[in-house]
């Protein structure tokens, strides 16, 4: 936990180097870009540099908003829809593990197929749009989500389930007293895998198939030849990921802190 | 004194399974416990001490042979066995007072009164607590618990809702000989003061020595009884018993019997 690390380095140094190194590096990576860009004199065609990105934002602003809020949006559906079918599919593979030997392979060999290949066929069936980008983000972000609810199920001590068989309890009874608390880290910790991914899918559907949203929008530019502007459409891109998966981390650390015992976990 | 349990010329074969070919753990096992006896199962490692933990317990069925307990024939888990291990499998999210009384929440006679009696149940669980010296422990989490106090907390679930029959096994191996003498007492004076039946499973002759009533020494795999040896030692007994020539004479003596039997 941080306020641990903290604790220990901060009345060393006076300053708090945990707390600003994520700025320090952000910072240094677009100096660093600025620098070189200028340096070997890049034409910003192949590669702008950051400031010409930051007059992209500037300049294509409104636009740059909404199609990031459309994004946003398709994506946190399809998570969301990616978060319910996932629990409920990874409770009922973890129940019994014959379901589990079951559908495993399955799970893998679906898991398995590019998700590219998937887009082309939703776009058959439900038309050019935002279903198709919500549809691939839930369907490339379900799979983490199934395995480690999955996982925590079936990693029971067995032990625990002998003491708690030999008091006369039922499969239910386990389950909702060890195994579901017990897979909540697992579940959680998915969650930040899973909302990564589930920004890929969006963007990948929109930029083969929407009318909107960031990946629309890349597309867009890059036949216009702007380039500053498919930057700043990367970057829009990033921070929204960072932003999801700090949620999702605060989330984590908030439903199972008593899983986070040591002081270099999170 | 009537057997509380009762093993009657038992074989298990456990089936094979995923590269383990199937193998008989126990052959033409013969036992029987009485009520409040404290008996103690010793021998070589493997030798299905663990398997004989489930028989009594009704999480394993009898190839052959017929498993009773408290004048029932076993059909299913029996539902009123305390059971302890050599890891304490506390659950980490739930403070220790609430890993206690786990199994109140489980056991069939009381799960329905749990809630409404939450206040009494709290209390007995800080006394049970607090008599295998955890006092105020309750309000800590597992894992802010030494190895030792962990496995008191453990000794203290498994005795919560007063089971009949408390299966131990090897609950002490994992701990220093210090925390294990001291835990040897504890156990000694549960015993003395609930009257519960106890089936220890140890590899410490002298832990049996010290605790048992009766010691029971298995073969090799397969598993049966060799020898049954009553510990004719008076109660209670103190630690110092166990330097006494007499104490090193059984010890010595169930050496032999397991030296015997890993050949």
């Amino acid at each position: 936990m941080t306020e641990h690390i903290d604790e220990e380095l901060a009345p060393r140094s006076g300053i708090n180097w945990i707390r600003l190194a994520p700025w320090i590096c952000t910072i240094g990576l677009f100096v660093i870009w600025e620098i070189a860009v200028k340096l070997f004199d890049v034409p910003y065609y192949i590669l702008p540099a950051p400031t010409r990105i930051w007059g992209a934002i500037v300049e294509f602003g409104p636009a740059l908003w909404r199609n990031s809020i459309q994004t946003l949006w398709t994506t946190m559906a399809g998570f969301l829809i990616a978060i319910i079918f996932g629990l409920a599919l990874g409770l009922f593979i973890g129940w019994d593990r014959r379901i589990y030997a079951g559908l495993y392979p399955l799970m893998i060999g679906f898991n398995s197929i590019p998700k590219v290949a998937v887009v082309p066929i939703l776009v058959l069936w439900f038309g050019a749009g935002w279903v198709p980008a919500v549809l691939t983000a839930f369907l490339i972000s379900f799979f983490p989500i199934v395995v480690n609810v999955a996982t925590g199920l079936a990693t029971i001590e067995p032990e625990m389930e002998d003491v708690l068989r030999a008091l006369g309890a039922k499969k239910f009874d386990i389950m909702t007293k060890v195994g579901i608390p017990r897979s909540l880290p697992y579940f959680f910790g998915s969650l930040k895998v899973a909302i990564t991914l589930a920004f890929i899918g969006s963007v990948l559907s929109e930029t083969i198939a929407a009318n909107s949203g960031l990946g629309h929008m890349m597309l867009t530019a890059q036949a216009n030849f702007e380039v500053p502007l498919v930057f700043a459409c990367l970057i829009a891109l990033a921070v929204e990921g960072i932003g999801m998966y700090a949620v999702m981390a605060w989330l984590e650390q908030r439903m199972t802190g008593w899983a986070h015992r040591s002081g270099f976990s999170q | 004194m009537t057997a509380l349990v009762e093993i009657e010329n038992v074989s298990l074969r456990y089936r094979a399974q995923a590269g383990v070919e199937s193998t008989l753990a126990v052959e033409g096992l013969d036992l029987s416990v009485a009520k409040g006896e404290f008996v103690a199962v010793v021998g070589p490692s493997g030798c299905g001490k663990s398997t004989l933990m489930k028989l009594a317990t009704g999480l394993q069925f009898p190839t052959r042979g017929s498993v009773t307990v408290a004048g029932q024939k076993v059909n299913g888990p029996v539902s009123m066995a305390g059971m302890a291990f050599q890891n304490p499998v506390m659950l980490p999210w739930r403070l220790t007072r609430d890993n206690v009384l786990l199994p109140l929440e489980v056991v069939a006679k009381h799960r329905r009164s749990f809630r409404r009696d939450k206040a009494a149940h709290h209390q007995h669980a800080d006394e049970l607590l607090a008599s295998v010296g955890l006092e105020g422990a309750g309000d800590k989490y597992p894992w802010q618990l030494s190895g030792g106090m962990q496995q008191r907390a453990s000794l203290c679930r498994a005795l919560i809702h007063k089971p009949d029959l408390l299966m131990l096994d090897e609950p002490f191996g994992a701990l220093d000989a210090f925390t294990r003498e001291e835990l040897w007492c504890v156990i000694r004076d549960l015993h003395a003061e609930q009257g519960v039946t106890v089936v220890l499973v140890t590899h410490d002759l002298r832990e049996a020595v010290f605790l048992a009533d009766k010691i029971f020494v298995m073969s090799a795999r397969p598993g049966r009884i060799i020898e049954t040896r009553l510990v004719d030692i008076p109660k209670p007994r103190e630690l110092d018993v166990t330097y006494t020539p007499e104490f090193a004479d059984i010890v010595q003596e169930l050496r032999g019997y397991i030296a015997e039997a890993r050949q």
